[in-house]
């Protein structure tokens, strides 16, 4: 059974440049218009929908300390009115036509999105355009919305253990990286933002040099080019920020971190520097810390839930996670939750175990394959979201790089070898380059259980 | 990576060559091909053939209504089910699905047990999928191991669960409003209930509703139907036939509103307001989804969302819905926020409801809402996901063949005074159950 499986998993690799690279394969298109605004169009056409995304090279990750969070407040103003249009209209004129539109923030990019009925693109686009130029910004709007993000920030972090785990520990990870400020922001600058900070936020990032139009469905390039042209292209380009580096400065040992708060059960962040695509030095490391994070959490058969999960059963559960998209350097993350009466040190030092017998022996061959068919198999899987194929490539070219990098990801996986992962892992997983941080539970009642009681309302 | 959204998925060269040569021209037939197979598992088949893969999705009568005495039982089955089956461990079995690139997934509801699996359709990796697959589904084996590693996982989850507001909120609104119900307790189970499962109790419950006549069969993708009929008989060929499970009790309306709060040491208040809903196939079904729209269901342009978000800044999520289940499923509407404006807010969602029923909906917003369900329609079957959700669905609860197709026509065939005749008549704001989680440090 497994010598077959093997040999069609090498028949299969052989095949896949043939189909997944874009000198043979993708039917991306790509056009540059006058003001420096890209264009991406991948048709699909197995329905007559479409996805319309605008990416803004901007987010947490080119904020400072003062108005951590201003890429995400502005992102819920964006929905807020222009000079033609008042509040609420985009939505109301989105939702008429049967659309669904939202929006969101991330370290380095915003990015707005509609998807909807093929023939109503040009209202999607007519709406992105007027609102990457024209934002009113209302005082009485701001006062609203803000209350709203605030709302937001107690749904997600405050009361949310886990999160408010992984907010200290990300704060203590990086100094100088930018990456240390939560993307939703603190409390303390989310209360103190003005109007005019949103304005100047809005009028240093929002131009069209500064973004890329990303459609995928059932469509016509030329056409889609088209209409880019003529909504996106009379907007003029602006002088941009110059984005400083902001490098991280070197580790010079581990840091560890408890947080306290009310919870019942424990939970383990660590955290080891890891570079991406775009800052590795040899362009094989990041598709090497790829696999081994496929080898360690990529599935029920990986290492950690065939050996800490059914074989000791230390952890209820546990997970590895990198991604190597994002404009600087990142974390490589493992987490934890001990299974009931498991001692916290006997959960980090099977973490810790576990990545040292990576730096000690090569994969398997059967391991390593698998996680490749993985790769492979989600490359197709992904194709049947038009959403999904319209985030890899925003995603790509707003961290900074090149979109055809998507049609070579399975292959640059396929090439990474057992010696390469072990080489990432002697380089990476080092205690003096890590972050810990476990959830330390206070009691939620000290002295009774979570009782109900009738009452009435004021 | 965090992202915040503004609220809160020779044959094999030839496939692939076709995928990405050809443009993607060929769309799913939407029509729904149904057929029996020989012991009576329901097959519901839409072809898809412009992407090498396919989904098939196994869905039993098997959830946590079926409890019994030993609330969580249903789940652990379900769970445990690729823990061990044939001659197989769960390594191995686990090797075997994603060593050819599958993803096998089990979940369990309050009425469905569902087993899913996605593969390409390269032959010897779909068939390596399959076999596993049917393996796992007709031959579990339910060690005592397995069993007491899943039940300490369940306890963990259950203790993870008390420590989310949100989650109280929803465990205590089903507690309350389905007393007595089976559908009254969390599908996660409950410690008493988990603590005396023993692997014949998981075996039993296999043999008696994991069964051909209790479930459906949904398949999409690059399958024609002589090979969708193969695939279904092989997966039915592992099961028995048996029976269909006896239909639930019906759920009773209460007498009365009343108001259940809890401590809870969190800066936000999680809020629970409903009363039992509508079953699935329900005939006032489409007048109750189309005026929840207008109510708290259509994201940002809903009544709900305008008065205690846009124009109060109340809260960052408010909504309602009605969940259709095989019971009646409950009508339910939820906001979170600051302890300190929680009254103010339900108060604000109190008078949009009361408000709605007794004013009900006019032209325009009718045609707004009929809008955008109509014009939206497109989205729901562009994905073969999106078309294996609604067939299941539609399977599982035996809707019509035709429902997909009809969908937009009946909803646009709603008059006003149909809408609000019918919410009116069955939705109460003066016997809400209302549950409020959390303020109190």
């Amino acid at each position: 059974m497994k010598q077959k499986m093997t040999r069609v998993c090498l028949l299969l690799f052989l095949l896949l440049p043939g189909w997944l690279t874009a000198d043979d394969g993708s039917n991306v298109h790509e056009f540059m218009l006058d003001n420096g605004m890209k264009v991406l169009v991948l048709p699909d056409q197995r329905a007559p929908v479409v996805s319309s995304m605008v990416w803004y090279r901007v987010g947490s990750g080119h904020e400072h300390g003062g108005i951590t969070g201003i890429s995400h407040a502005l992102e819920h103003m964006m929905f807020k009115g222009t000079e033609a249009r008042p509040a609420g209209e985009f939505s109301r004129t989105i939702a008429a036509l049967g659309g669904r539109e939202n929006a969101f923030t991330s370290r380095d990019y915003t990015a707005y999105f509609q998807q909807l009925a093929t023939e109503h693109l040009g209202t999607a686009l007519a709406l992105e355009a007027d609102r990457m130029r024209n934002l009113t910004l209302p005082e009485d709007e701001f006062i609203q919305e803000m209350r709203v993000v605030r709302e937001e920030r107690r749904l997600r972090t405050e009361d949310n253990p886990n999160a408010l785990t992984f907010e200290h520990f990300n704060a203590v990870a990086w100094l100088s990286s930018p990456y240390g400020i939560p993307v939703i922001g603190w409390m303390a600058d989310i209360d103190e933002y003005t109007v005019a900070d949103l304005r100047d936020w809005y009028d240093r990032w929002y131009a069209p040099n500064n973004a890329i139009l990303v459609v995928v469905g059932d469509v016509a390039p030329e056409a889609v080019h088209d209409l880019a042209r003529t909504h996106f292209g009379p907007i003029p380009a602006r002088d941009l920020p110059a984005v400083k580096s902001r490098t991280e400065t070197p580790q010079l040992g581990e840091r560890r971190i408890t947080v306290r708060a009310p919870a019942r059960v424990p939970y383990l962040l660590v955290g080891y520097k890891v570079p991406v695509i775009m800052t590795a030095e040899e362009d094989w490391v990041p598709y090497a810390l790829q696999v081994a994070a496929g080898v360690l959490d990529g599935g029920e058969s990986a290492r950690f839930s065939r050996e800490l999960v059914r074989e000791s059963e230390l952890v209820a559960s546990a997970g590895a996670g990198y991604s190597p998209l994002s404009r600087l350097d990142t974390l490589f993350m493992l987490s934890a939750t001990p299974s009931a009466g498991v001692e916290r040190a006997e959960v980090e030092a099977a973490l810790t175990k576990a990545l040292e017998r990576l730096k000690d022996e090569p994969v398997s061959t059967a391991e390593l394959e698998r996680v490749k068919a993985q790769v492979v198999a989600r490359e197709v899987y992904r194709l049947d979201s038009i959403q999904g194929q319209a985030m890899r490539l925003g995603m790509l070219e707003s961290v900074g790089l090149p979109w055809q990098l998507g049609d070579e990801f399975a292959e640059r996986i396929r090439a990474v070898t057992p010696e390469q992962v072990q080489a990432v892992a002697r380089r990476y997983f080092e205690a003096d380059r890590r972050t810990v941080a476990w959830l330390d539970p206070l009691p939620i009642d000290p002295d009774d259980p979570p009782g109900y009681f009738e009452g009435h309302l004021r | 990576m965090t992202t915040f959204s503004r609220l809160s998925r020779p044959g094999w060269t030839g496939l692939l060559l076709l995928v990405l040569l050809v443009p993607m021209t060929a769309p799913a037939d939407s029509a729904v091909q149904h057929w029996e197979t020989e012991n009576g598992l329901k097959v519901y088949f839409v072809p898809s053939p412009a992407l090498p893969m396919v989904d098939a999705r196994l869905v039993f009568n098997a959830g946590s209504a079926r409890d019994g005495d030993h609330p969580g039982l249903a789940r652990l089955t379900n769970t445990l089910l690729q823990d061990g089956a044939g001659d197989w461990d769960a390594d191995t079995i686990a090797e075997r699905f994603e060593g050819v690139g599958a993803q096998f997934g089990a979940a369990s509801e309050r009425d469905m047990a569902i087993l899913n699996l996605r593969s390409l359709t390269e032959p010897d990796w779909l068939e390596t999928a399959v076999e596993t697959f049917v393996t796992v589904v007709g031959q579990p084996v339910f060690s005592q191991r397995g069993l007491d590693r899943a039940r300490r996982q369940a306890l963990v989850s259950l203790q993870a669960q008390q420590q989310n507001p949100g989650a109280i909120a929803g465990r205590t609104f089903f507690e309350t409003v389905y007393a007595g119900h089976p559908y009254a307790h969390s599908p996660l189970g409950t410690e008493d209930g988990l603590a005396d499962i023993t692997p014949g109790h998981l075996k039993t419950f296999h043999q008696t509703y994991y069964v051909a006549r209790n479930g459906i069969l949904a398949l999409v993708g690059g399958l024609d139907r002589s090979e969708a009929e193969a695939l279904a008989e092989r997966i039915a060929a592992v099961l028995s036939a048996g029976e269909a499970a006896p239909a639930l009790p019906a759920v009773a309306m209460p007498e009365a509103g009343r108001t259940i709060r809890v401590n809870f040491p969190s800066e936000q208040v999680h809020v629970f307001m409903g009363h039992p809903g509508m079953a699935r196939g329900d005939a006032d079904h489409f007048s109750l989804y189309v005026g929840n729209h207008r109510l708290g269901g259509g994201g940002f342009t809903s009544r709900l969302m305008e008065e205690v978000r846009t124009q109060r800044g109340l809260a960052y999520s408010v909504y309602s819905y009605f969940s259709p289940m095989a019971a009646a499923g409950p009508f339910l509407m939820g906001v979170q926020t600051q302890a300190t404006q929680a009254d103010e807010a339900v108060a604000v969602m109190r008078r949009t409801l009361e408000d709605f029923v007794a004013s009900g909906l006019d032209e325009d917003e009718l045609k707004a809402a009929q809008a955008n369900i109509v014009g939206g329609f497109p989205l729901r079957t562009a994905s073969n996901s999106g078309i294996l959700d609604h067939v299941a669905m539609m399977g599982f609860y035996g809707l019509p063949l035709d429902y997909l197709e009809t969908f937009t026509a009946r909803v646009e065939a709603l008059e006003p005074a149909t809408v609000n005749e019918a919410f009116g008549r069955r939705v109460d704001p003066a016997r809400l159950v209302t549950v409020i989680v959390g303020g109190e440090g």
